[in-house]
């Protein structure tokens, strides 16, 4: 019943931990000026603007889409506002296209970002409160005793983290925008950098970085611009409690129904093999391995073994490339790392993603999640029209 | 005059008094007392804490308080090398995810008195204490947990162990 | 495009301080409400659930992500958030439910104020680089705006007191209202100012709380028996944010999109009005083209009680209540945020 919808343009800014040179507007202009461009139309041809980012106290601005929306050519229109933690880039491009998917809208533009230089993010998350310790432990002291649990049940290479910091590495150098640029990074130089939080190291993190990323969603009517459309095939959200009694955390359910979802929307019954690449939201190397399993990529306790035999690898030649610009080990824009995945899977099946394309692809899942692994969001995009 | 000025300091504070919740506030006034307390599901009969107001699984208001032990099995951990600001602590330190015996969920807190490389899953520990006297209506009140010279806890059963322990 | 009906409704009392009752506590009665009136267990029996707050209210980030544990989650759900008025989580909602990927969608908003000093907090929703180091607070900004009415005579300060007075005669009538009363004109006039031009009577109190409301298609409201409202249309536009940058004493945006929706072309029995200050509900009423016929926030709209995040919902389940009552055959509900009335939401409800 959804009318179709495609992506026709997108853009990004350089990734870097500090973007001193733009003010807030002028970061997200950056995104969304390159994507009117891929588009080839201007702010009189959207109808509805989108707006995506993680808590607003990263910036210490309150609702930011109130003062962006002259930057965001938004006056007159009607402007949304989505926040579902770090899943939040994913959700707002599922949003922007349920504007088109429901026939209301023909034409949408959609945006999310973050300037985390602008305040302590760190600090930004851990306003005390006095049912808890207060550890700051942040992010890694969360996600690290889940990993150590994946990696008990697995039994698990505990090099595995190594490996895919080096692969996503290497990847993110193909790509101009990543904010991390190590082109000869080496296992010795993951294993060798501080041990952060156990077994985290320090090299197996995402970084902290400025971004925005923007994408025009049009209908079938309203295609526009020189390069092929991206056509969604599938979207899907899921959402179950941070923390209750008998929870899996290390495959957490409301990932693997997200993902049965949106493979039953696109057609794909065996998405190793249907799927030609994937941008997974991996911030900590582990989580490829753990998110092969919960998205169906390999059998439960088989993950770290997929990645380990290079198929997860394109300078390996691997069979489904994940990751091909970097991913969130190599920029991480907290509220605009869930859309970068979603639109570099567009990038792919348009044959658009430069130096990290994966030849002939024509099918690719964009994935984002969030909170405590509790958040999910997901699409298919395809070079087929549905 | 510099041109180079790209960034300026320019602090936000905004004040608020903060409120636990009526569920919290039952958990912090027990802990005034030296004691941790859950509150148990009317309908999955699952013991939380710290109790919130609701079981997140079933979406229904929680009100019988369950007192529980502050002995409990650590459930998974991470050995931290950064440095906490404002606590003395030093790293490496155990952070660890610990289930109270009597609770079906873990909360997190330091592990310290013991050899960092010999902390595992299933461990048994019990909560050290500050002095009574400085007891107030927090967590802090629990310095750190310590192991205890228990035998480890099958994984399977980590979560479901009754007030009494091991022996239950 | 689907027929979109609103099944259920329910909003706590407004109290100026909710004491100890956290997010979760606030939003639990509320969402029990609006399942009993559809004879439904949970969150689960519906396709989808979206939720509008704001973190800096209670001063915590992630503050949303408590209110998924009133939902029984369990399995996991489809759910998203705004960082807006839960009238914005409602159009959120309808799209799912046009695109066919929901039948019916659960929406709630909530907000504990008390916390903090909410017109300074919103003060740093302003610009940050020219505006919010000015500390320039929402009621600062209104009383500019009000001023700005006054001195070119499109309103004046009876008129004000006039919507004080019906604002709390009708809040008599209503048991979740937080001030209501018979105040005289005169006693309303004779009140000091606040922040001229204003009079504390003139501004929306400060309130804790929490609405929900369930959608449906109207296939599925027919299949719960239960009585309905159509929503047969909803829209909202944005204006520009600095309140220099455009005309003040009009309301452009709420009229864009009463026009969209055609909002005249029919009659208006009542309309429920998102009017933070008494001057607005004048310009509000004239940009949505509302004439004598109209009943005008008969539950004494937000300056009885203002639910911020979710007062826009909340507007929108006072004109379903009188749509189903039978009070009223078609109603209006308006829903803004931003300073001075910068982004405006405009509902049509009818009856079945």
């Amino acid at each position: 019943m959804a009318e179709r919808a495609a992506v026709v343009g997108i853009g990004q800014t350089r990734y870097k931990s500090k973007r001193q040179d733009v003010s807030m507007a002028g970061l997200l202009r950056e995104a969304v000026d390159r994507a009117l461009a891929d588009a080839g139309v201007s702010f009189d041809d959207i109808d509805a603007v989108i707006m995506g980012k993680a808590p607003d106290m990263f910036e210490g601005v309150v609702m930011p889409e109130s003062y962006l929306a002259d930057a965001l050519g938004a006056v007159g229109k009607p402007m949304l506002r989505v926040h579902t933690a770090g899943s939040v880039g994913g959700s707002t491009a599922i949003v922007a296209a349920s504007h088109v998917q429901s026939g209301s809208f023909r034409r949408v533009l959609a945006v999310t970002w973050e300037k985390q230089s602008e305040s302590n993010a760190m600090w930004a998350l851990s306003t005390p409160q006095p049912f808890a310790v207060h550890l700051n432990a942040g992010a890694g002291g969360y996600f690290a005793p889940i990993i150590r649990e994946y990696m008990r049940r697995s039994g698990a290479d505990p090099n595995t983290g190594i490996r895919v910091a080096v692969k996503d590495r290497r990847h993110g150098a193909r790509n101009p925008l990543a904010h991390l640029q190590l082109p000869d990074i080496t296992e010795q130089e993951v294993a060798d950098s501080p041990m952060l939080w156990d077994p985290i190291r320090f090299l197996e993190a995402c970084p902290s970085s400025d971004g925005a990323c923007a994408m025009v969603i049009a209908a079938e009517d309203a295609l526009s611009g020189d390069k092929p459309p991206a056509w969604i095939q599938g979207v899907a959200m899921r959402s179950e409690p941070t923390m209750y009694a008998g929870r899996e955390e290390v495959n957490p359910q409301a990932g693997r129904d997200c993902a049965a979802d949106v493979y039953a929307q696109a057609g794909i019954r065996d998405p190793r093999r249907e799927l030609d690449c994937a941008e997974i939201y991996v911030p900590f190397s582990w989580y490829e391995p753990m998110w092969l399993e919960n998205l169906g990529f390999a059998d439960e306790g088989e993950g770290w073994k997929l990645t380990l035999s290079g198929a997860t690898s394109l300078d390996e030649g691997g069979d489904i490339p994940w990751n091909c610009s970097g991913g969130v080990l190599s920029s991480n824009p907290i509220g605009a790392s869930g859309m970068i995945r979603f639109a570099e899977a567009a990038r792919q099946v348009r044959g658009d993603a430069g130096d990290h394309q994966v030849p002939g692809a024509r099918k690719a899942l964009g994935h984002a999640y969030g909170g405590g692994a509790q958040f999910f969001a997901m699409w298919v995009v395809g070079a087929d029209r549905p | 005059m510099s041109e180079d000025v790209a960034v300026m300091q320019a602090p936000v504070y905004l004040q608020y008094h903060f409120t636990a919740g009526r569920a919290p506030t039952r958990f912090l006034r027990r802990l005034k007392e030296g004691v941790l307390s859950g509150q148990r599901c009317p309908r999955c009969s699952q013991v939380y804490i710290p109790p919130r107001g609701s079981c997140p699984a079933c979406g229904v208001a929680t009100e019988e308080e369950v007192i529980l032990s502050d002995k409990g099995t650590v459930q998974s951990f991470t050995i931290v090398h950064i440095p906490i600001p404002g606590n003395p602590i030093d790293p490496p330190y155990v952070v660890a995810n610990i289930v109270p015996d009597g609770a079906n969920i873990s909360f997190i807190h330091l592990l310290s008195e013991c050899d960092n490389r010999e902390v595992r899953i299933g461990q048994r520990v019990e909560a050290v204490w500050r002095p009574r006297e400085e007891w107030t209506w927090a967590m802090e009140n629990i310095l750190y947990f310590r192991p205890l010279d228990e035998p480890d806890v099958a994984v399977e059963r980590i979560g479901t162990l009754p007030v009494t322990g091991l022996e239950g | 495009m689907r027929d979109i009906a609103i099944v259920a409704y329910s909003q706590s009392p407004c109290v100026a301080d909710a004491g100890a009752a956290n997010e979760v506590e606030l939003i639990m009665p509320q969402l029990q409400a609006v399942y009993a009136q559809v004879g439904i267990d949970n969150a689960q029996a519906v396709d989808f659930v979206c939720s509008g707050s704001c973190d800096y209210l209670q001063g915590a980030a992630f503050a949303f992500v408590a209110g998924v544990d009133a939902l029984g989650a369990v399995p996991p759900i489809k759910e998203s958030h705004v960082e807006m008025d839960a009238a914005w989580a409602l159009y959120e909602s309808v799209l799912k439910i046009r695109m066919g990927h929901a039948d019916s969608a659960l929406i709630y908003g909530f907000g504990k104020s008390s916390p903090g000093e909410l017109p300074t907090v919103l003060s740093q929703r302003l610009d940050p680089y020219y505006l919010a180091p000015l500390w320039l607070d929402t009621v600062s900004l209104a009383a500019l705006q009000a001023r700005l009415l006054l001195e070119q005579g499109r309103v004046s300060e009876r008129q004000m007191a006039e919507v004080v007075q019906r604002s709390r005669r009708n809040a008599r009538a209503n048991p979740l209202a937080q001030l209501a009363g018979d105040p005289s004109l005169d006693d309303l006039l004779a009140e000091e100012p606040f922040v001229a031009p204003l009079r504390r009577s003139d501004c929306a109190p400060v309130s804790d709380g929490a609405a929900a409301m369930i959608i449906a298609t109207v296939e599925q409201a027919r299949t719960w028996g239960v009585p309905y409202a159509r929503l047969t249309g909803i829209d909202h536009r944005m204006e520009n944010h600095n309140p220099c940058l455009r005309d003040l004493t009009r309301s452009t945006s709420t009229r864009q999109a009463a026009e969209a929706l055609g909002v005249s072309d029919a009659p208006v029995d009542v309309a429920e009005i998102y009017a933070p200050f008494s001057h607005q509900e004048i310009l509000l009423c004239e940009a949505l083209g509302l004439g004598q016929e109209t009943q005008v926030n008969p539950s004494g709209g937000v300056l009885a009680g203002n639910l911020m995040m979710a007062s826009g919902l909340a507007r929108v389940g006072e004109v379903f209540r009188r749509v189903v009552a039978g009070e009223a055959r078609r109603g209006v509900a308006h829903a803004t945020s931003g300073p001075c009335l910068q982004h405006n939401l405009v509902a049509i409800v009818e009856g079945a």
